[in-house]
C-alpha cells in the first residue's frame, strides 16, 4: 500500500517538475535568447532529475527493507530464541509478522513475540518515515541541480535521449540476463546433486527410484538415480508422436503448396494452426479421458494387453499438436523452392507428384529436417500431455503398449508435492531441467543451422 | 545412311511414345493417389480438431445447468434467536444443516435405520445449508415463517439427472443406490426437482464438492497474472524490439542478445518454471502460489514472441517515413517515438496478444511456482495464493469424482473461449490497421 502511494506521488513529481522545467526554459525564450532544445525537454530533464534517484532508493529500499528489519528482529529475541533452527526461527518471524499487522497467530500470548510484534511496528514506522523523508529531499535535490543547469546552452534534448538510450540497451539485455539466469540456476543445483550422486550414475543407470528415506531406518529408501528408463521414455513417447505428426504434417503441406486453391490453402492453414494454439492441458485431457480408454477398449478386444496409461496414448495426442509446426515449417520451405526447378520439371513431362517427389521433397529436404528436428525438441520438452496422460513410475521399455514416464514428468512429479528443498529428490529434478535445456537447446540450434544453410543455396 | 538412321530414329521414337502412353495411367493413378494422400493428411488433422472440441463441447455444455431440490424448510423463531432476540450473529449461529436435514426426511416420513437416513441427506449437497444461510440473512424477515427453497443437490443426483448415470445396471457397480433412485422419481413427480442455472460455477472457487466448485477464483487468478506479465513483458518486449530494430549497431553484443532471444523462444516451458522456483521463490523470496511470481515467469516467456512480433511490426514501416522525420531535423529518436513507433503499434500490440494467449494457456511453468495448490478463497490481488485456469483444469482432471469430468470440460470450454476471443481481436487488429505501403 504505502508503495502505491510512494509510486502516485513519484508520478505527481513527475508531473509537477516538468512543468516546472519547462516554464524555465519558457521565461527564458521570453526573455529573448534562444535555446539548444524546445522547452519540453528541459521539463523532462528536470523530472528525470527529480523522479530517476528517487525511484533508484525507493527500489532498493522495498528490497532491502525486509531483510535488514527481520534481521534486527531477530537480533532483539532471546537468547534462548536466536538459538533455534533456521526453520523454526523463520515460522516466529513469520508469527512475529503477522501480529504486527492484526492477524490472528498461533502463539499469541507468548510475550516474546507480542512485544517484537511491537517493536517491529515501530521500527517499520520509523522505516517509511525515513523513507519517506530521504525521498523528498532527493527530490528536491534533483530540482535545484536541474533548475541550476537549465540555460540556453544547455543541451537538453542529447542529454534525456542517452538516458532513454541506456534504458533500451537495458531491456534488450533482459534476454541475456534469462538465459545466464536459466543456466546458472540450473547448473547450481545439478552440481549439488551430482555431489550425492554421481554423475555416471545418473546418466548410465537403469534404475530410477528417487524416493529418499525420510529417516535413517526406513527400509529400501535410499533412492536411485538411474536416468536412463526416463530417457528411453521420453524417446519412445517422442518417437510415437513424430511417427505420427511426420506423415501428415508433411502430406498436408505438400498438399497446401502444391495442389491447393490459394483460397483453400487461406482456410486449411489457420485451421490447422488453431492445433498449435490449443492449450496442452486440453490434450492432456483429451488424452487422458478419450485417447488412452479407447485404445485400452479396443486392444482388450484385439486381445492386446494396453496400459490406460500407455506410451502409445500420449505419443498419438502429442503427434496431433506438433502436426501444425511440421507442416507450416515444411510448407515455407516448399513454397520457397525456386520455380525454376517445378518448371524445369514439368517441362521434362513429370507429373505433379513426379515433380514433388523427385525434386522439390529433395530440394527442400533440409528444410523438412530442420522442421522435423524443431518439432522433435518440442515433444521431448512438451509436459502436460505426459503429465496427465503417461505413467509416474520409471520403466525401460520399448513397448508401446505400457505405461513409461518421461523426463518432463519426473521433473513435475518431484517438485510438486512439499518436499525440503535440498534433498537429492529435489535437486534431481534440476539435473532433468539441465539435461532437457541442453537437448532442446541442441536440437533447435541444429535445426536452424541446417535451414539456414539451405536457403543460402537458393537466395 | 540417314535413311536408315532416321528409321531407327522413328521406330525408337514410337517404342517410347509407347512406353509413356502406357506408363501414363499408372503414373495418372499415382498422381491422384498422392492428392488423397495430402487430402487424407489434412482431413485427419482437422478430424482430431473435431474431435478434441467436440468431445470437449459435449463434456462440458451440461455445466450451465445445476440440479436443484425444492425444500420446504420451517424456521423457528426459536433455532435462530438468541435470549429471544433475533440477530445477524444468532442468525448466523443457527443449525442450518440440521433444518435442512430435518426438512429433506419431512419429505420422505417412512424413511428409517441410520444408514438409509444417511443415503437420504446425501441426496443434498453439503453445501445446501450454507445456502440456506445465506438466503435467512439477506432476509431476517422470514424467520418464524416455513418457506420453500430451492437447494443444490449432491453431484451424484447431478449426474443421474443429467444422464450420466446409467440406472438400469447393477447398483453395487455405480455412485446411488436403487433406493435413492426412487426417492429422486419420487422428488421429480412431486415437482421438487429441477435443474436451474448454474450460478455456482461462474461465481464461486474451487471446491472439494463438484457441485460448489466454480471457476471465478481461477478467471480472477488469471486476470491478475496476466496483468503482470502485460505490464513487466509489454514495455521490455517493446523497448528491445526499437533497440534491437532501429538503434542497435550490428556487432557481437546485438547478436549475442538476436541468438538468445530466438533460443529463449524454444526453451520448453516448464524450464521457466525451474528458473521460477529456483531464482524467484527461493533466491529473491516472491510468494509461493501468488500471481505475482507467476506472471513473472511468464513474462519471460512471452518476451521473445512480444519482441519477434515487435521487429517485424517495425521492419514493416517503410524507410521513407525515418528519411522524411530525419530530413525535416528530428532526432533518431523524435523519429522513432513520433513517427515509427506509432505506424508499428498496431502489429505490436497483435503480437502482445497473441503472446497473452500462449501465456494464458500455459500450465506446466505455474505448476513449479505452487499454483497448484487448492485454493477456495477468491483471490483479491497478485499477492494472493491463486490458481489460473489451465491449471484449474488440471486439478480437476486429476479428481475422480464424475461430475468432475463435466466441471474439467466446462473449464477448458472457458479457456478457450477467452484464447477465441483474444486471438480474434488480434485478427480484427492486423485487419483494420494493416496498411500496405
Amino acid at each position: 500500500m504505502i508503495y502505491w502511494i510512494a509510486l502516485a506521488a513519484l508520478a505527481a513529481t513527475w508531473l509537477f517538475s516538468w512543468k516546472l522545467g519547462q516554464g524555465q526554459a519558457r521565461a527564458i525564450i521570453a526573455g529573448g535568447q534562444r535555446m539548444h532544445s524546445l522547452p519540453g525537454h528541459y521539463g523532462s530533464y528536470s523530472a528525470l532529475w527529480a523522479v530517476v534517484p528517487a525511484l533508484m532508493v525507493l527500489l532498493i529500499w522495498s528490497i532491502f527493507q525486509p531483510m535488514v528489519i527481520d534481521g534486527m528482529i531477530v537480533a532483539s529475541l532471546p537468547q534462548d530464541k536466536q538459538a533455534l533452527d533456521d526453520l523454526f526461527l523463520n515460522a516466529l518471524v513469520n508469527d512475529i509478522r503477522n501480529m504486527s499487522v492484526g492477524n490472528a497467530v498461533r502463539d499469541a500470548d507468548d510475550p516474546v513475540v507480542i512485544e517484537a510484534a511491537s517493536l517491529l511496528g515501530d521500527w517499520q514506522m520509523t522505516s517509511n518515515i525515513l523513507l519517506a523523508v530521504l525521498i523528498a529531499a532527493l527530490v528536491i535535490l534533483g530540482l535545484v541541480i536541474s533548475r541550476r543547469q537549465i540555460a540556453p546552452e544547455l543541451r537538453a534534448r542529447n542529454r534525456v535521449e542517452r538516458f532513454v538510450m541506456v534504458l533500451l540497451i537495458m531491456s534488450s539485455t533482459i534476454a541475456v540476463i534469462t538465459t545466464v539466469g536459466i543456466v546458472m540456476s540450473l547448473l547450481y543445483e545439478s552440481i549439488e546433486f551430482f555431489r550425492r550422486v554421481p554423475f555416471y550414475e545418473f546418466l548410465f543407470g537403469l534404475h530410477w527410484s528417487p524416493q529418499t528415506a525420510l529417516r535413517a531406518d526406513q527400509v529400501g529408501g535410499s533412492g536411485s538415480f538411474g536416468a536412463i528408463p526416463i530417457f528411453m521414455g521420453t524417446l519412445l513417447i517422442s518417437t510415437i508422436a513424430l511417427a505420427i505428426a511426420a506423415p501428415i504434417g508433411l502430406f498436408s503441406a505438400i498438399y497446401m503448396a502444391e495442389f491447393s486453391s490459394p483460397r483453400a490453402r487461406a482456410v486449411i492453414k489457420p485451421l490447422l494452426e488453431i492445433l498449435a494454439g490449443v492449450p496442452t492441458v486440453v490434450y492432456g485431457f483429451f488424452a487422458a479421458l478419450l485417447v488412452a480408454p479407447l485404445l485400452r477398449d479396443s486392444g482388450a478386444a484385439l486381445g492386446i494387453g494396453i496400459d490406460s496409461e500407455s506410451a502409445l496414448a500420449a505419443g498419438l495426442v502429442m503427434g496431433v499438436m506438433i502436426i501444425p509446426f511440421v507442416s507450416s515449417l515444411s510448407d515455407d520451405v516448399i513454397t520457397a523452392v525456386p520455380r525454376s526447378l517445378r518448371e524445369g520439371s514439368y517441362g521434362l513431362g513429370a507429373t505433379r507428384a513426379e515433380t514433388i517427389r523427385q525434386v522439390i521433397v529433395p530440394a527442400a529436404l533440409p528444410g523438412i529436417v530442420g522442421a522435423l528436428l524443431l518439432a522433435a525438441s518440442r515433444a521431448i520438452g512438451e509436459t502436460m500431455i505426459v503429465v496427465m496422460a503417461a505413467g509416474l513410475t520409471a520403466n525401460l521399455t520399448a513397448n508401446p503398449f505400457e505405461a513409461v514416464t518421461t523426463v518432463t514428468v519426473q521433473i513435475v512429479t518431484l517438485l510438486t508435492g512439499d518436499q525440503e528443498f535440498d534433498s537429492a529428490k529435489t535437486l534431481s529434478a534440476f539435473a532433468l531441467g539441465l539435461l532437457l535445456f541442453v537437448v532442446t537447446l541442441a536440437l533447435n540450434v541444429l535445426a536452424l543451422r541446417i535451414v539456414r544453410k539451405y536457403r543460402e543455396k537458393y537466395d | 545412311m540417314s535413311g536408315n538412321r532416321e528409321g531407327r530414329g522413328r521406330m525408337s521414337r514410337s517404342d517410347t511414345m509407347e512406353t509413356v502412353r502406357k506408363g501414363l495411367r499408372s503414373r495418372y493413378a499415382a498422381e491422384r493417389r498422392f492428392i488423397w494422400y495430402g487430402r487424407g493428411a489434412i482431413a485427419v488433422a482437422l478430424g482430431f480438431l473435431v474431435l478434441l472440441v467436440g468431445s470437449i463441447l459435449i463434456k462440458g455444455a451440461s455445466v450451465v445447468t445445476q440440479t436443484h431440490i425444492r425444500l420446504t424448510v420451517e424456521l423457528p423463531l426459536e433455532t435462530f434467536s438468541k435470549n429471544g432476540v433475533v440477530t445477524a450473529e444468532s442468525i448466523g449461529a443457527a443449525n442450518y444443516v440440521g433444518l435442512v436435514k430435518s426438512s429433506l426426511r419431512d419429505l420422505f416420513p417412512d424413511v428409517s435405520g441410520r444408514r438409509d437416513k444417511r443415503a437420504l441427506d446425501s441426496l443434498i449437497s453439503s453445501g445446501a445449508p450454507y445456502e440456506l444461510r445465506d438466503h435467512v440473512l439477506a432476509n431476517p424477515e422470514l424467520v418464524g415463517q416455513s418457506i420453500d427453497i430451492w437447494l443444490s443437490a449432491s453431484d451424484d443426483i447431478d449426474m443421474l439427472d443429467k444422464g450420466y448415470i446409467d440406472r438400469d445396471i447393477d447398483s453395487t457397480g455405480r455412485r446411488v443406490t436403487d433406493k435413492q433412485i426412487g426417492w429422486y422419481d419420487k422428488l421429480i413427480a412431486d415437482g421438487r426437482l429441477e435443474r436451474q442455472f448454474n450460478t455456482t460455477f461462474f461465481t464461486s472457487g474451487d471446491s472439494r464438492e463438484p457441485e460448489q466448485a466454480g471457476i471465478w477464483g481461477a478467471a480472477l487468478g488469471s486476470f491478475y497474472t496476466l496483468m503482470v506479465t502485460l505490464l513487466l513483458a509489454f514495455p521490455l518486449g517493446v523497448t528491445t524490439a526499437v533497440y534491437l530494430e532501429e538503434f542497435a549497431p550490428k556487432n557481437k553484443w546485438t547478436d549475442l542478445i538476436e541468438v538468445n532471444i530466438n533460443n529463449l523462444a524454444a526453451v520448453p516451458s516448464i524450464i521457466f518454471g525451474l528458473l521460477g522456483l529456483a531464482v524467484f521463490l527461493n533466491i529473491i523470496g516472491l510468494p509461493r502460489s501468488a500471481p505475482l511470481a507467476g506472471g513473472v515467469v511468464l513474462a519471460l516467456m512471452t518476451l521473445p514472441t512480444i519482441i519477434i512480433a515487435g521487429r517485424a511490426a517495425l521492419k514493416a514501416v517503410p524507410p521513407s517515413i525515418r528519411e522524411a522525420a530525419l530530413g525535416v531535423g528530428a532526432s533518431r529518436l523524435q523519429t522513432v517515438t513520433h513517427h515509427v513507433l506509432p505506424l508499428a503499434m498496431p502489429g505490436m500490440l497483435t503480437g502482445s496478444i497473441i503472446g497473452m494467449a500462449q501465456a494464458l494457456g500455459e500450465t506446466a511453468p505455474l505448476l513449479m511456482i505452487g499454483m497448484v495448490a487448492f485454493i477456495v478463497d477468491l483471490p483479491g490481488g497478485p499477492l494472493d495464493p491463486a490458481t489460473v485456469l489451465p491449471v484449474q483444469v488440471y486439478i480437476w482432471a486429476d479428481s475422480p469424482e464424475r461430475a468432475f469430468v463435466e466441471r474439467t470440460s466446462a473449464g477448458i470450454i472457458v479457456l478457450l473461449l477467452f484464447l477465441v476471443v483474444m486471438n480474434l481481436s488480434a485478427v480484427m487488429l492486423r485487419k483494420r490497421f494493416e496498411r500496405r505501403w
